[in-house]
This record gives C-alpha cells, sequence and structure tokens, in this order.
C-alpha cells in the first residue's frame, strides 16, 4: 500500500446512511475540517441527502438509497473531499452571557472546593476559556463543547437532579456545557444563561450551531432579568 | 371529531418523521414501522406521510362523533367497532356514533390507525410527529390522555352507501410476506466497524437467534438479552452519527437495537445496522421475541429496497383503482 492514503475514509452506515471520517481524536481543527466539509455539502446541492450530522471527527450523511447507491454517492463525494485544503470553518463567534452562582449555580462553591480554587477564580476562568462547538447532540440544541480548562474539571453529581432548568450552565468531568431544555441531569451547575437555546418557533430553532465558537460572559442578576424579557418577546 | 375515552399506554401521533434537523441535536423520529403507517395511509386514500396513531399493544378507546373511513395496520390488537371484531389491512367506515376499542395484542407490538384526510395538527419543524424528548409535534409532544380531541381533516373518500352502518369492502391489502414467519425475527445486518472485533462465539450468539427482546424496548431503541458479548480489545467509538437500527454495544455487553426515536450521535461500539427492508420487522418485535440476524451487504440491501419499493408502487397503484369515488 502506497503511503498517500487519502486523509478520510468512507464507512457505510447501513444502507441508508454512511459515515466519513475524517480522523480519529478529538480536535479543534480537526472538527474545524468536519464542519467545513459539511458546509461544502451544503453548498453541493446534492439531492436525496436528508441529514448531514457532524460529530467529533465525522460526518454521517443519511441519504435514499433510492437516490443514490452507495458507490455513486461515495465517488460523488470524492471531489468534495479532495477540494478540502485551506477551506475555513464556517462558525460564528458567540458571547454567551451567563449569570453564575447563587440560585443559577447551585454547584459553584462545591466546585470551587474541589478545584482548590474561589468561586470568583472559577467564574475567571470559566468565562476566559475559548469553547469550540463540536457538535450538537444528546438532545435537542445541546452543545458538545471543547476548551474547558483542566483546573475546572469535576466529576458529575454521584446523584444526578430529576430536574435541571434549561440554559443551565455546567461542568460534567472535563466537559463544560449548556443545557437547552429542563431536563434531569447529573453535571455540576455553576450559573445559567438567559438564552434560548431551543425554540421551534425560530429559524434556526437553534442558538448555538456546530462550528460556532463560544466564550461565556460572566453577567450580573439584573442583566440576566433584562436579556431573559427579551428572549420571551423576540 | 376523534374523542380518546381511554388512551392506551402510550397512543401517539405519528407521521414520516422530521429529517432535515439531525445536524442539531433533533432526532428524525416518526413511525417505528413505516411500511405499516404508509399503508394505512393509502388504505384510505391519503398521502404518505400523513399524521395517523401509532398505537403500543395496549390500544386506546375511540369515540367517533361524525361518520370516517379509516384502517388499522400494523399489529394485530384484536380491533372491536361497537363490540364486533373488525380487520385489519382494510379500509373501515365507522358510522357517527361509533366506538373503536382494542383487545388482546394476538400479533406485533404496534398497531397503526390512519383516518382519511389525516389528523389536524400543527406542523412543528416540518412534522406532526410527536418528539417528548424536544417537547414537540403531536399534541404538545405528549402522548394521547383520556379526554383528548382529535380532529381530522376532509375525507379523501365518500361515504359508503348506508352510512349508518360499520362496513369493510372485501378487498385490502396483503401483509404477511412483509413481516416474514418463524420463530424469529430474521434480520440481515449490515456489518459495523466493530462486528469484527467480536469474539467468535458473540458472532454466532446474534446469528442464532440467541438473543431476545427485553423488558426494556421502546422508541428509543430495543434492549436485547442475552450472553453477554465482549469485543476482543475495546475501542471506544468517537461519538459519531447513528440511525435507527443501529446495533450498538454498551459496556454491559448487552446490545441495544436503537430504534425510531434514538438519539442523533452515540458514541458505543457499532455492531452494525439492519438493513431498511427489515425495519418493519424488528418496529413489531415485542419483548420477549427472538431476533435472529443474518451478515448482509449494503448493495443487496439496496437492490432489494428498491425491488421493494416498485412492488409497494403496484400495490398502490392497485389500490386506487379499488377506491370508488375518491376525490
Amino acid at each position: 500500500m502506497s503511503g498517500s492514503q487519502p486523509p478520510w475514509r468512507f464507512q457505510p452506515l447501513g444502507d441508508s446512511a454512511l459515515m466519513i471520517e475524517l480522523g480519529t481524536g478529538i480536535d479543534p481543527g480537526l472538527n474545524a475540517r468536519v464542519h467545513a466539509l459539511a458546509a461544502r455539502l451544503d453548498h453541493a446541492g446534492l439531492p436525496g441527502i436528508a441529514d448531514r450530522v457532524p460529530a467529533y471527527a465525522s460526518l454521517c450523511l443519511h441519504y435514499d438509497p433510492l437516490a443514490w447507491d452507495y458507490a455513486t454517492l461515495v465517488e460523488r463525494l470524492r471531489p468534495l473531499l479532495e477540494a478540502e485544503a485551506g477551506a475555513p470553518c464556517p462558525g460564528r463567534e458567540l458571547t454567551v452571557p451567563v449569570c453564575y452562582g447563587g440560585e443559577f449555580g447551585p454547584d459553584l462553591a462545591a466546585l470551587a472546593t474541589h478545584c482548590g480554587l474561589s468561586e470568583s477564580e472559577v467564574i475567571a476562568r470559566h468565562s476566559a476559556g475559548a469553547y469550540p462547538v463540536y457538535f450538537l447532540g444528546f438532545a435537542p440544541g445541546f452543545p458538545y463543547l471543547g476548551g474547558l480548562d483542566p483546573a475546572l474539571a469535576m466529576p458529575r453529581r454521584a446523584q444526578p437532579r430529576p430536574r435541571v432548568p434549561a440554559g443551565s450552565v455546567a461542568i460534567g468531568g472535563a466537559q463544560t456545557g449548556i443545557y437547552p431544555q429542563a431536563t434531569p441531569g447529573g453535571w455540576q451547575l455553576v450559573g445559567r444563561t438567559p438564552w434560548r437555546l431551543f425554540d421551534p418557533a425560530r429559524q434556526p430553532p437553534c442558538r448555538i450551531l456546530p462550528g460556532d465558537r463560544l466564550r461565556f460572559r460572566a453577567i450580573g442578576l439584573e442583566e440576566f432579568q433584562a436579556l431573559a424579557e427579551q428572549e420571551d418577546r423576540a | 371529531m376523534i374523542r380518546v375515552e381511554q388512551a392506551g399506554l402510550g397512543t401517539r401521533i405519528e407521521d414520516a418523521g422530521r429529517p432535515g434537523w439531525q445536524h442539531l441535536g433533533i432526532a428524525t423520529g416518526g413511525a417505528m414501522d413505516p411500511h405499516a403507517a404508509r399503508a394505512a395511509n393509502a388504505l384510505v386514500g391519503n398521502e404518505p406521510g400523513v399524521a395517523l396513531l401509532e398505537i403500543p399493544l395496549a390500544g386506546p378507546v375511540l369515540s367517533f362523533e361524525r361518520g370516517l373511513w379509516l384502517a388499522l395496520t400494523g399489529a394485530d390488537l384484536s380491533p372491536e367497532l361497537d363490540g364486533r371484531a373488525v380487520d385489519g389491512w382494510r379500509p373501515l367506515w365507522c358510522p357517527a356514533g361509533s366506538r373503536l376499542r382494542f383487545g388482546r395484542p394476538s400479533w406485533g407490538c404496534r398497531a397503526y390507525l390512519a383516518v382519511s384526510g389525516g389528523l389536524d395538527l400543527p406542523e412543528v419543524l416540518g412534522s406532526r410527529a410527536t418528539d417528548e424528548r424536544a417537547g414537540i409535534g403531536g399534541l404538545e409532544g405528549r402522548t394521547l390522555r383520556a379526554g383528548d380531541v382529535l380532529k381530522s381533516l376532509p375525507a379523501r373518500l365518500p361515504p359508503p352507501e348506508a352510512p349508518e352502518r360499520p362496513w369493510q369492502p372485501d378487498w385490502g391489502l396483503a401483509w404477511r410476506e412483509i413481516y416474514g414467519v418463524g420463530e424469529a425475527w430474521r434480520l440481515q445486518l449490515i456489518p459495523g466497524e466493530a462486528w469484527d472485533g467480536l469474539e467468535a462465539a458473540g458472532q454466532a450468539a446474534l446469528l442464532d437467534g440467541s438473543f431476545r427482546v427485553a423488558a426494556r424496548a421502546d422508541r428509543m431503541g430495543l434492549c436485547l438479552d442475552g450472553p453477554a458479548l465482549r469485543l476482543r480489545e475495546t475501542r471506544e467509538r468517537l461519538s459519531a452519527g447513528v440511525a435507527p437500527g443501529c446495533l450498538q454495544l454498551p459496556p454491559s455487553g448487552l446490545p441495544i437495537l436503537l430504534g425510531a426515536a434514538c438519539q442523533t450521535t452515540g458514541g458505543y461500539p457499532l455492531l452494525g445496522r439492519v438493513a431498511s427492508q427489515d425495519r418493519p420487522r424488528w418496529a413489531q418485535a415485542r419483548p420477549g421475541d427472538a431476533l435472529a440476524f443474518e451478515l448482509g451487504d449494503v448493495a443487496t440491501a439496496q437492490s432489494a429496497w428498491r425491488r421493494e419499493e416498485r412492488l409497494w408502487q403496484m400495490q398502490k397503484a392497485e389500490l386506487c383503482r379499488r377506491y370508488p369515488y375518491q376525490r
């Protein structure tokens, strides 16, 4: 076998989906290539593809087997992959307002103790980070974020909460995330954003999109309430 | 107007699902058994993908304020209209004031009830399918409750000659061959990246019907009971796209067959995915039923799917010729 293996791999996912794997790790640069590929695919406007689902290192295409057979689709996709070099990641820079601590972040104190930091140090570190949105999954609008400061890592709660309010900003293991909807959850809650992350009446229905890059901005209760009212009016 | 007198266990509104949003973490969902759902719609003159009821095992009690055409397909849950047994896979005229109930589930797991014209509900993100996780579709994103009222759109078929009496024509759809017969549900599995890593005994157990649907089986997925499976080397799958029919292997060693409402991404090792053609079979498998996988390949599965689609188009054309005065 020659040493010029293409940096991608096709893999069927049954008879109506296929995976394009661009690598094997969790890495912002690799993930940016996934989103760039998704954008090129959208631009190409191939018929018979219902969904293209980005993840850490792959793009999953759900296609209609009446429109495509696997081999033909792979041949059609190859030029899109070969055109890859230098394509920019289409994501946006978003600053998410977060009201840390208090009733919105009931685990902030425990997290500070666990990490050997003061609460304000935790807030400073969390809102200093830059977080790539690797993909959305698990629930509508739930962002899988990279970039958490390793000093802020903390295991999940032994007892998950039966109800975590929508907008909760949380840390679970070495990851941070935002709960788009009220749901049971085991992550450590450090704050809450007034942003509505999932709203089916809006277009697009999710506020944060795959490939975006997030920062968190600490806000006070008053600003939280003002922004929450704006969200209700929007 | 359809009155829900008793809701049954998890009766819900479905359609062909909500494709196009999976990149936002929104599941496609839709009918677990799309074949039965489109057959029910076709029997009452509806377009495919019109909203209907999906009824798992324990059916509701429904009363009809005005006469309407409906069709029941999928599982046989012993339906009775005003106390008299009625047939599935044939149109059924329900006169004004009649009441439909279900009895013993005698075959399969999910029945579909289509009303001529379809259920009148708002579309959310392009679909009326119920998605509890997102809280959207159907009736406010939930299953039916006693006291709910469902409206239907104008019927696609005219009433029969004697609309005051229940009536079924003598034609319908042949359906047994979709599901196959035998002691186990036979499912073609297109192998995934973890299949070759499975120990030989584990592969054999999946192929010889040693796995049964566990009690924990719902639209998210069917947990399977059998000998715990082990991979020769533990390799995590980096979270990536998954789909209905995927056979995942969680650390317990007991595989999960993902259902219509599965998440959009998953990180368990992937043993394979069941061919689209066989989806009606696992959709109708009940807790306790045995599943026997057969290794398939993409090209064969895709040509079988195309053949089946052609066959269905012919059946549907035949059906359309039967409708007396379709509007």
